[in-house]
């Protein structure tokens, strides 16, 4: 019932997550925040069980930031993405599995942007584009015809919005709105959510 | 006197001197020599070789030298015994790490996590601390290439050049005369490694199966590591004696003349 997006350009990656917070037939909010950031310049974007969410994603930020502390660097996009993934693997074979899909975009000063695919059962993979969610069906077509490595922030942007217009029109479930933010070398910046109303007053025009 | 406080390692002296770590650092002086020099394009370590009885079966290629993953290597002085307890704790510890992050441990975190179990053996009850100094060669992409030393005590340094073991003093002071800070290549390091281990060891003539060396350097974005062979190590004994032979000869016509 959640959309979470993630694609990787030649030096920067975008990374949205729908604003939605549904519980059973109810919209409960629609301005909540999946994206959660683990290090200067790394986002995880995270849905699943309620609750789940938050407790398994801060674990893994706070995990993070004690290893800086401990060792002044930090861990990189690569090793923090194993890390979650290892942690995810030994909670699903314990009696308290976590019920969570994630995206990671981080940027890596050595090998540059990169992208991680994980989800509930702690599989992971490193690719150029990726959705978790239903939304998956729409948007994964859209990339897969649209995508270019050396679009800019703003085209990047547009190919988002392009997959959330096509969400809205033709997924039953409701997903009005979606952060964005971008990860490049220098950190983790928020972009304007691409929202409904703003799709809606950008056609009339 | 002192007695009365060594028996138990964890009591300290009046003095505020804890005296069995103070006698395993001396059981690490009587051992077999180990040195370790940096150099711009790679690491070595060499250490000597004390256990060199014809009869003895070559299981081992190296007595000394371990190698601990992907991209660290490490050479110990002390009780062998007490070495390979340590060993097996170091390759450990990098396995977890490795199994953990799907990375090479960064050098610092093995050496001081290994340190962390060597000082729980100097203050918890009923035991003594491991009889070893290890000297530790390495490379991550944090610090690149890197060389450390750690005590009983567990005590760690990062180093360019350093020497545990017998006569360890004496061989850092001549490692700190010639040393050439940034400008020290490999091969250059290799002919100090033998001549500073020729000065240091008692004995008239140094020969290849005295001594072990391995290498640490990086090749197409991977760590290679060698240990070198008998005849490497005959050749670079045979370059120092030449070149020991010309500097003698050098002299004697200059006080001729």
């Amino acid at each position: 019932m959640e959309t979470l997006m993630g694609v990787t350009f030649r030096d920067f990656v975008l990374i949205a997550a729908d604003m939605s917070n549904a519980h059973s037939v109810l919209l409960m909010k629609d301005d909540e925040d999946k994206l959660y950031r683990i290090s200067s310049k790394l986002v995880m974007a995270v849905s699943g069980e309620a609750g789940d969410t938050t407790q398994f994603a801060e674990y893994i930020a706070k995990n993070v930031q004690l290893y800086k502390m401990r060792n002044g660097y930090e861990l990189s996009p690569h090793a923090t993405a194993n890390f979650t993934r290892r942690n995810l693997a030994d909670y699903l074979r314990s009696r308290s599995p976590y019920f969570v899909n994630m995206l990671l975009a981080g940027y890596d000063n050595e090998t540059g942007p990169q992208l991680y695919f994980l989800d509930y059962l702690a599989s992971l993979v490193k690719i150029p584009f990726a959705v978790h969610g239903y939304g998956g069906f729409f948007a994964l077509t859209i990339m897969d015809r649209y995508h270019r490595p050396d679009m800019t922030v703003e085209e990047g942007y547009d190919l988002l919005k392009k997959c959330v217009r096509e969400i809205q029109k033709r997924l039953v479930i409701n997903q009005p709105n979606f952060k964005v933010q971008v990860v490049d070398k220098d950190g983790v910046r928020d972009l304007p959510p691409i929202t409904a109303k703003a799709l809606v007053l950008e056609e009339v025009k | 006197m002192a007695r009365r406080y060594d028996t138990r390692t964890t009591i300290f002296s009046p003095e505020g001197r804890l005296y069995q770590v103070e006698y395993a650092m001396e059981a690490i002086s009587h051992a077999g020599t180990c040195l370790g020099i940096l150099a711009n394009d790679g690491i070595l370590l060499a250490a000597e070789r004390r256990n060199t009885n014809k009869l003895l079966d070559e299981v081992f290629f190296s007595e000394k030298i371990y190698k601990l993953n992907d991209d660290m290597v490490c050479s110990v002085a002390g009780i062998t015994s007490d070495a390979n307890v340590l060993t097996n704790e170091l390759r450990m510890i990098a396995q977890r790490y490795l199994l953990q992050y799907n990375e090479s441990i960064p050098c610092e975190q093995l050496v001081s996590w290994l340190c962390d179990v060597k000082q729980a053996y100097t203050q918890y009850g009923g035991k003594r601390p491991f009889g070893v100094s290890i000297l530790y060669m390495g490379w991550d992409k944090h610090y690149g290439y890197q060389l450390y030393q750690s005590d009983p005590s567990g005590n760690y340094g990062g180093w360019k050049a350093t020497c545990i073991g017998n006569n360890s003093a004496a061989a850092v002071s001549s490692l700190k005369q010639e040393y050439k800070e940034g400008e020290t290549t490999l091969a250059e390091a290799k002919s100090l490694a033998i001549k500073v281990l020729a000065k240091t060891l008692d004995m008239t003539k140094l020969t290849a199966e005295k001594v072990e060396m391995a290498t640490l350097t990086r090749e197409n974005n991977k760590t290679k590591i060698r240990i070198l062979t008998a005849k490497e190590v005959e050749q670079l004994i045979a370059d120092y004696e030449k070149k020991e032979a010309e500097a003698e000869a050098s002299k004697k016509e200059k006080q001729k003349s």
